[in-house]
């Protein structure tokens, strides 16, 4: 035994990036935490030599922490990597690079100003100090040539597009004779077209035996088209894995989100009439970079209802609470409330009684190096009793915040301190504070208000909401979360690129069929 | 005197001669900051480095061939030398403050400036009236022509042409060296860099120190070789005009070259038509230097569009 270990070992360092296979690698047991939060636990995972491997998960389910703890990013608690059998420790992603593992980030790391050429050999671990480009030039040439896809080597990196870029990204890796890539959601700046041709290509150097893939996604097409094999997280746990020829999508989307749920039954107020409060009609709206995200939402929200909006993230969700925040503008369509045109004005927010509460509270709702005080009076500060005309009363503001820290149980030093210096879960409780606070709120608009938080306070938010709902507020709530959305909605979509693709009243909600929606793109 | 022989050929050459005496100050503070910004970091104290380096070089150069009885060959080049070294000491301050968290580093370059000019003042009192060994140039007039007008026009410093040369080797550097990729990785994208495992306050440590270090040369080529002496006026604002040629030559070193001869020669424009004897619009003409920083500043800046060419992370703090 022992003789066939440091045979092996013998062989693996010199031919990681040489041999006819790719490496065989294994994840046993691996657990991490960061603080209080299991991020991994115990989870395993086999990527077999030759290989397509889908890391499926919903967000926070642990699939980055699982690929850094393989690169040598994160120290993992406990747990083995096992390359061809044999325990290795990676402590660096030069580490992992020796084993030829290579890693394809969400984000370019790719330098803009800088040639195809120079990006390539400034990747290399071993770079000379001076670079002979005539050399340097024509072995890029000759290895661009039996590249599965080709990158002009003179353009400046800042000049190609998104998908040239992505293809960069992969051939800097096979560049470095990576034989094991690990690829992070590699196509979600890519167009669907662009994404197949990737992946496609990428497909072909695995069917050849050169390559192996373990690729994170959420995207069920992608997986069911180049994917042989997945294993499944959940929540920080390992839930599965199987052979993509014997899994419907279905049970795919079984696997990510749990177990098939019933809606937990909450005390609800039975509705009276149909009153519509928020009305979105074909709105538009771009993405940051200039894509159209939402095309043409249609969305009623009536008086005494819970509207909730399911859906992966990064389907529009955000566009759409920022567009109805003011934070975005629409590029088409209208929005009324109360049958009238809004714009998200300060006089409008005011008029209609209109209270956000939005993710990334400390982005999205707080001044970061203002005091609790002021960010809990930002919604008030202009009007009596907090403004005598134009003067501010510091000390009606100042009761008004330890009023509101006392009832939310804010846990912050002094109503003096800064926002920004308040733990994630204690600035969630601030905006809480500040947007369910007030008597007359007409409409909520929530995006995942739970994130990141206890059961105590989940549960929390959850009562407060359905009170704002009996007392006849309207409220959209958007959440990855579908328990939250199934135990608070009246009526629930689902989002997916851009459109809404189910709707239906909470009580005859087919989890199945909510599961497909969220896959599905319409083109 | 020169121009009356000549005639109206006095103002061309003039001007050439002005280029080749004047631009050397704008080559090394626009190659140093060229290297600087290269980094992500910009150093508009190279203004007050300028300074003392012009400061320490004649002050280094009187000490030492008076006092400390070194010969009047090797004094002035030991002047080189230490305001080199000086430019040094301030560019390690201006690269530490600068990289202190959510520190700007435009206020600290503009504290630098203060700093840097207070400091040469404060300590080039003295060296305001005594003569100090310049630097000696190469005559190559005397090759070419006997007129003494075209002898005088065309001696250059030894300094000149080492900045010439300094500004093909950088643009060779940058891009046929690995410290040189870094450098444009650092400046460029800050998050790549560290994904290379690039530690990037180092490399803008050095930089900046470099980049300081040739400006402090800058500046005793002002006080050793042209204007030639030492007063509080000597800098007249070329560092920070040289920050300015910088934007204008895209952080390219070539054209660092092109541009500060380009500088050189508007600021010699007044002197030349003043020698032929046209007075008129004499304060305008000295000013062109600073009409063409403005009007670069007019043409090249758009709240639109950022430039071809800027370093990525210039200009951010957290960068």
């Amino acid at each position: 035994m022992t003789d066939i270990a440091n045979q092996t070992e013998a062989n693996v360092l010199p031919n990681a990036h040489t041999s006819a296979t790719p490496p065989d690698l294994q994840v046993v047991n691996m657990a991490k935490h960061f603080g209080s939060l299991i991020a991994l636990d115990n989870v395993s995972l086999h990527l077999k030599p030759g290989t397509f491997h889908a890391l499926l998960g919903e967000n926070g389910a642990g699939k980055s922490t699982l690929v850094k703890c393989i690169m040598g990013f994160y120290r993992a608690d406990h747990g083995d990597v096992l390359i061809n059998q044999q325990a290795r420790t990676i402590d660096s992603p030069r580490d992992a690079h020796q084993y030829g593992i290579g890693m394809v980030y969400q984000h370019f790391t790719s330098v803009p100003a800088m040639t195809v050429a120079e990006n390539l050999v400034l990747s290399r671990f071993e770079s000379p100090n001076l670079i002979k480009w005539k050399e340097e030039l024509e072995a890029l040439n000759a290895f661009m040539a039996d590249a599965p896809f080709k990158v002009p080597v003179e353009a400046l990196v800042g000049q190609l597009a998104a998908g040239e870029k992505q293809k960069l990204e992969i051939l800097k890796q096979l560049y470095l004779q990576s034989r094991i890539l690990i690829l992070d959601e590699p196509t979600s700046v890519l167009t669907p077209g662009e994404a197949d041709e990737v992946l496609g290509l990428i497909r072909e150097q695995v069917t050849d035996g050169k390559l192996s893939v373990l690729l994170i996604s959420h995207k069920f097409r992608e997986v069911t088209s180049f994917c042989d094999e997945i294993t499944v997280l959940r929540k920080g746990k390992y839930a599965g894995t199987g052979a993509v020829k014997d899994l419907s999508v279905a049970q795919m989307a079984e696997m990510m989100m749990g177990e098939k749920r019933e809606p937990q039954p909450v005390e609800k107020t039975p509705r009276t009439e149909a009153v519509p409060i928020l009305q979105v009609e074909h709105l538009q709206a771009n993405k940051d970079n200039g894509v159209p995200a939402l095309h043409g939402l249609n969305l009623t929200v009536n008086k005494g209802e819970i509207v909730g909006i399911a859906g992966i993230s990064g389907n529009g969700q955000r566009e759409l609470v920022e567009v109805l925040a003011g934070q975005r503008p629409a590029t088409g369509g209208q929005i009324l409330v109360n049958g009238t045109p809004y714009t998200a004005t300060r006089k409008e927010i005011n008029q209609h009684c209109v209270f956000v509460l939005p993710e990334e509270p400390l982005k999205n709702a707080c001044v970061a190096h203002m005091s609790v005080a002021d960010n809990l009076a930002l919604r008030t500060f202009d009007r009596p009793p907090q403004a005598k005309s134009f003067m501010l009363s510091f000390k009606a503001i100042r009761a008004a915040a330890a009023n509101l820290i006392g009832t939310f149980k804010i846990k912050t030093p002094s109503p003096e301190t800064p926002v920004g210096n308040l733990s994630g879960g204690n600035v969630q409780r601030t905006v809480l504070a500040r947007e369910l606070s007030s008597n007359h709120i007409n409409l909520l608009i929530a995006a995942n208000p739970c994130f990141g938080l206890d059961f105590a306070m989940v549960d929390y938010i959850h009562c407060q909401i359905l009170n704002a709902r009996n007392q006849g507020v309207a409220v959209l709530l958007v959440s990855e979360d579908l328990d939250e959305l199934l135990k608070l909605s009246d009526r629930l979509l689902v989002i997916s690129g851009g459109h809404f693709t189910y709707e239906s009243e909470i009580e005859t909600a087919d989890f199945s069929a909510i599961g497909h929606a969220m896959c599905h793109s319409v083109h | 005197m020169a121009a009356e022989t000549l005639g109206w050929w006095g103002v061309p050459l003039g001007i050439l001669a002005g280029t080749l005496r004047g631009s050397a100050p704008f080559l090394f503070v626009s190659l140093g900051e060229c290297l600087t910004e290269k980094s992500g970091k910009i150093n508009l104290g190279l203004e007050g480095t300028l300074l003392m380096g012009a400061m320490s070089a004649y002050g280094i150069s009187y000490l030492s061939s008076t006092q400390w009885g070194i010969s009047p060959a090797i004094a002035p080049w030991l002047g080189v030398l230490v305001a080199g070294l000086a430019g040094m000491v301030l560019g390690f301050i201006h690269a530490w403050l600068s990289q202190q968290p959510k520190v700007n580093d435009i206020a600290v370059g503009i504290a630098m400036i203060i700093f840097g000019s207070g400091l040469a003042f404060y300590l080039g009192k003295p060296f305001i009236q005594p003569q100090a060994p310049r630097l000696p140039t190469i005559d190559l007039g005397n090759l070419i022509s006997s007129s003494p007008a075209i002898q005088s026009a065309l001696k250059i410093s030894p300094l000149f042409i080492l900045g010439v040369l300094l500004a093909p080797l950088m643009s060779w550097f940058f891009k046929s060296t690995r410290p040189g990729l870094f450098i444009r990785a650092v400046g460029d994208s800050p998050d790549a860099a560290l994904a290379m495992g690039v530690s990037i306050n180092k490399v803008r440590m050095l930089c900046i120190i470099a980049g300081s270090f040739l400006a402090g040369i800058g500046g005793a080529y002002l006080s050793l070789v042209f204007p030639g002496s030492w007063s509080e006026r000597i800098s007249s604002g070329q560092g920070l005009m040289a920050v300015a040629l910088v934007i204008f030559a895209r952080w390219n070193p070539i054209q660092c070259l092109w541009a500060s001869l380009f500088f050189g020669g508007a600021q010699s424009i007044g002197p030349a038509l003043q020698a032929v004897g046209i007075e008129q619009g004499y304060y305008i003409f000295n000013a062109a230097p600073y009409i063409l920083t403005l009007l670069i500043m007019v043409i090249t800046c758009s709240p639109k569009k950022t430039l071809s060419g800027a370093p990525g992370a210039l200009g951010t703090i957290s960068g």
